[in-house]
Formats: C-alpha cells, structure tokens, sequence
C-alpha cells in the first residue's frame, strides 16, 4: 500500500507514525546529554499509544520530534508515509499541551476555529466545525465566553477541540491532563476516549501516571531515563472506545495492567531504586 | 458614570490643588528667592516672577496687545495650540508608524535587532535642539514636482524622532512577547511568520503597546514644541512662548497664557490616544492558565 492512500483512509494496519533509530543529543561537544538513544517505534493507524516514564526519558522529546517541533540527530521519522515537516505542513496532526494555550483574546469559539482559519477554511464551515466540536467537548453553551472565565478542565476540553478540529490522523499529547485534578482528570479520559473512537485517530500520549495510561491505552511504552531508552512495550487489550467506561477502573484486568506496567517501569530503574517523576497512584 | 464623576471632580481638585500650592508659596516664600551663595534654589515670588492664578486667568479675556481690534489672548493661544496640535498628531501618527515598523524588522531578523536597538537607544542621546537645523536644511532642499516642503514638516519630522523611541521599544517587547507554548502551537499549524505576526503576536503585543504610544504621544506633544522653538516656526505654542517671554516686566501674566496652552495641548492628545485603546479591551485580557 502506497504511503498517500494509507494518509487518505488509513485502515487497521497501515502505519501512522514510525520511528526508526532515533537518536536526540542536546548540546554541544564536552556538554552533550542524550535525551534519545536509537529509539524505535510504530504507532498504527487509530492506535493509541502512551509514553511513560520517569523525568528525562526523552518521551516529550520524542513527541515533539514527530511534531516537527524539534529534529532528531540521526534516525528518520515518518509520518503516515511523509517527513514530520511535510506532516505538520499538510496539517496531518492535532497537538494538545500540559497547559491549554488558548488565546486569551479570542472567544472559546474562536479558539477552535484557529487552525481551521489557518487552513482557509472560509467562515461558514469554520463556524459549523466549531459548533459541532464544542458539543462533542460538552461546552455548546460557553462558545462565546473568553478562555479566562473557565475553569482549568474545561479550557483544556477547549484545547482538546481545537486540537481535533481538522479531524487529524493524528493526535499528538503531550501530559494534556498533567496540571488538572484526579475528578476532572477521569471525566476528561473518559471523554478521550469517546472522542478517539469517534475520529477513529491514532493517538501519541505523553504522560506520567500509569493508571492514566492503562485507561486510555492500546499499547503503553515504558521508556527509562539517561540515555532515553524504550524498556519496554507493555499490551493492555482492555478493549477499544466506548468499551472502556468509569467501571473499567474497578475491573481485575484494569489492575493486573496497571501492575505490569508499574513493574516494567521499576525494572527500567534498577532494583530498590524510585522511579522518579512517575506517579504511581 | 459614578465613576466617571468621581474621576473627574479629583482631576478638577488636582488643578485646584496645584492653584493652591502656587498661591501658599507666594504667600510664604521669601520675596527675593533663596539663593546658596550665587546659586538660586527657590524661585522670587515677586508680582512679576509669580503672578496670582487670578491674575493669569484674568488676562486672559483681554485683548492680545493694546493695537485695535486685537483678539482676546485666550483666542490666540487657542489657534496656536490647535496649529500645534496639528502638527503633534502627524508627528505622532509618523513616530508610531516608524516605530511599529522598526519593531517588526527587529523582531523578524535578530540582525537587525542587535544592530539597530543599540543605535535607537543611542538615538534619545542626541539633543534635539542639536537635530533641528539638520533637519530644516535638509528639508528645504526636498522638492519633488509639485510638493514643497513646509516649516511644519520640519517640526513634524523631528517631534516625530522623539516619540518612535517608546513605540520601537515597547512594540519589540509586545512582538516578543508570546510564550514558546503559543508559539509552538502555531509552528504545529504550519503558519509561516506572516500568519504568526497577523494571529498571534499582533494581539499580544496591544497590552505593551498602549503604554508606548501613550509615552509617544506626550513625546510628540513635548518635541512639536520644542522643535517649534529650535526651528523658529511661527503658528504654534513653541514660538508663542518664545514671543510673550518677552513681556515678562511690561506684562507678566501673559507669558503663562501659552504655557496654560501648552498644558492643554498634552491633556488632548492624551485623551486622543487613550480613545486607541477603547476598542482594543479583548486583547488586554489577563491570560489564566489550566
């Protein structure tokens, strides 16, 4: 299968992101620090994958390398068949961060309309889109209020619409629930989750909390720090979407794969030792 | 519009207040000053150093000299702050758009900042008395076709020089000002620098460039003056100044009538220039974060 037709309707199977041999040193001579080392990874289309891992695996790194938000040193990357460049020209992403980055001057609306604005997207369809994805976020009512008179959750359920307003391939999180609390947190991963099976994206999720990662995931990496290093490729198989709900966190499954992950990550960090930046609620 | 009231009736009691102090200190000081040695550090409060508020106020309803069919003074200093006025706008109007285009090539090419800023600050150390000649020479050789350059042009350039500074720097400030967070964002969307500029650093930069063209405005109210002195342009408050000084023994209520017009000239522009900011309110909006 050619590399366009796998970015048009990209079935089960085609490939979404893949990463070969990947390496990021930051620095010069005498002061270099590898965040990545030789890393590889394939992300399937509709695949969701969380990277977990103590502070300074190299899991943002390698998420903003498929953004093109960085270039590695050596290794390729491609995406849905492209370079990261040309992915993130055509638009074949959506990215959310830790922090909601909505602009603060223009209206909830507005704030998901932006990259649809960017794209050319001419001011009817661009209203409708918008209409249509603040409904999916739960928040149809607060599409004319400004990003300061919301609450923390629901600025980042507004950066989540934005981020699939161009109904991406691809979406591309980095901790987007890091800085909310437990409450809104599950509801947002629920929410996630209905809106992946919906779009049907593969999804690229940088995260610190294994349970966040067991919910939402088809595969957790388990990376481990200096150098970043894939230690290990953990199968949930809980099921997909709308299979996975609030009561999946009360499930023995749920446990059992929260458990290998919690020890994939300890074996990553040598016996006895914390893994630090992981929180293992 | 309680509000407004209140602001008001403090503004009146602020002019009151300063009324007041004038009159205490003629009042109490020492007739002849206070002088260390030869040097004098408090000003005569004599008829003729200090006349009465009432007194500046009363001249102004008479007549502008004694020659027939004069107009009152308080019409004259009028027409001159309105000349004035005139010209402090385009100077205004020039200095911002001067510096608003200085601050953009600063912030596309950090060359052209780490060349330019250095001599845009060194540019403030030049007097502008200094500048003035320079410049009316040079634009009473500009004629193209049917266009000749006037005086006022001349008052309008070197005002200007004054009131770019506030707005290149601010400007600069507010350009730079998006966090990497926004920035990043808009490299994920594929928008090259112009779009980034149009829907991003454009509307962040307002909140730091109110401020600027505020300075601006009182740099250009400030320059138009002083350039209306240094290059002898008759019309405006500068050479009024200079004019009436002139009848400080014979008249001296009457060189503080331009000064009253001069005081008027800034609160205008002022007011003008803080109307630029009424319809900018979104873009002033605190950012919160998750």
């Amino acid at each position: 299968m050619s590399a366009a037709t796998a970015a048009q309707d990209h079935p089960r199977g085609a490939v979404a992101v893949s990463v070969e041999d990947v390496s990021r040193v930051f620095g010069g001579s005498g002061g270099a620090v590898t965040a990545l080392d030789q890393v590889d990874l394939t992300v399937a289309a509709g695949e969701f994958v969380s990277l977990i891992g103590p502070s300074g695996c190299g899991k943002s790194t390698l998420l903003r390398l498929v953004a093109d938000l960085d270039r590695p040193t050596s290794g390729s990357i491609s995406v849905f068949g492209r370079t990261p460049e040309q992915a993130r020209l055509a638009h074949d992403y959506g990215i959310a961060f830790q922090q909601a980055g909505l602009l603060p001057w223009r209206t909830v609306r507005a704030n998901v309309e932006l990259p649809l604005a960017l794209h050319g997207v001419g001011k009817g369809g661009r209203r409708e889109r918008a209409g249509h994805l603040l409904d999916l976020v739960g928040l149809a009512d607060f599409g004319d209020h400004f990003p300061d008179q919301l609450s923390g959750g629901m600025q980042q359920r507004v950066a989540i619409a934005r981020a699939i307003a161009e109904e991406p391939s691809l979406l591309l999180m980095d901790e987007p629930f890091g800085a909310l609390d437990e409450m809104t947190r599950e509801r947002l991963q629920v929410e996630l989750v209905r809106l992946c099976a919906q779009t049907r994206a593969a999804v690229v999720f940088v995260t610190h909390s294994i349970p966040e990662a067991v919910f939402l995931s088809d595969r957790v990496v388990v990376m481990s720090a200096r150098p970043g290093r894939i230690q290990e490729v953990v199968d949930i198989g809980l099921g997909r979407g709308t299979e996975r709900e609030e009561g999946l966190r009360e499930d023995t499954s749920y446990f059992e794969s929260v458990t290998r992950v919690r020890e994939a990550l300890h074996g990553g960090s040598g016996a006895g030792a914390t893994v630090r930046g992981a929180e293992l609620r | 519009m309680r509000r407004r009231l209140a602001d008001l009736g403090l503004g009146v009691a602020a002019l009151l207040g300063v009324a007041a102090t004038w009159e205490l200190y003629k009042l109490l000081g020492p007739e002849q000053g206070w002088s260390v040695r030869e040097v004098r550090v408090l000003p005569r409060t004599t008829d003729l150093a200090m006349p009465h508020v009432w007194e500046m106020l009363g001249r102004l309803p008479e007549p502008l000299t004694g020659a027939p069919g004069a107009v009152p003074l308080w019409v004259a200093v009028l027409q001159a702050s309105g000349f004035s006025l005139a010209v402090a706008l385009v100077s205004w109007v020039l200095g911002v758009v001067v510096g608003f285009c200085f601050a953009v090539g600063m912030q596309r090419f950090a060359l052209v900042e780490a060349a330019v800023l250095p001599l845009v600050v060194l540019s403030q150390t030049v007097p502008l008395i200094a500048l003035a000649p320079l410049v009316k020479g040079w634009g009473g050789r500009v004629e193209i076709g049917g266009f000749a350059w006037q005086g006022w042009m001349s008052v309008a350039v070197i005002a200007s020089y004054l009131a770019f500074f506030p707005v290149a720097v601010g400007a600069l400030r507010g350009l730079q000002s998006p966090d990497s967070i926004h920035r990043e964002l808009m490299r994920a969307y594929g928008a090259g620098w112009w779009s980034t500029l149009v829907r991003l650093r454009l509307p962040a930069s307002v909140p730091y460039v109110l401020p600027a063209i505020r300075l601006a405005g009182a740099n250009a109210v400030v320059g138009t003056i002083v350039a209306e002195v240094s290059t002898g342009l008759p019309g405006g408050v500068g050479r009024m100044i200079l004019e009436f000084a002139n009848f400080a023994s014979s008249d001296p209520a009457k060189p503080w009538a331009p000064l009253l017009g001069a005081v008027l000239l800034g609160l205008l522009v002022a007011g003008l220039v803080s109307l630029v900011g009424l319809p900018l309110g979104r873009y002033r909006r605190a950012e919160v974060t998750a």
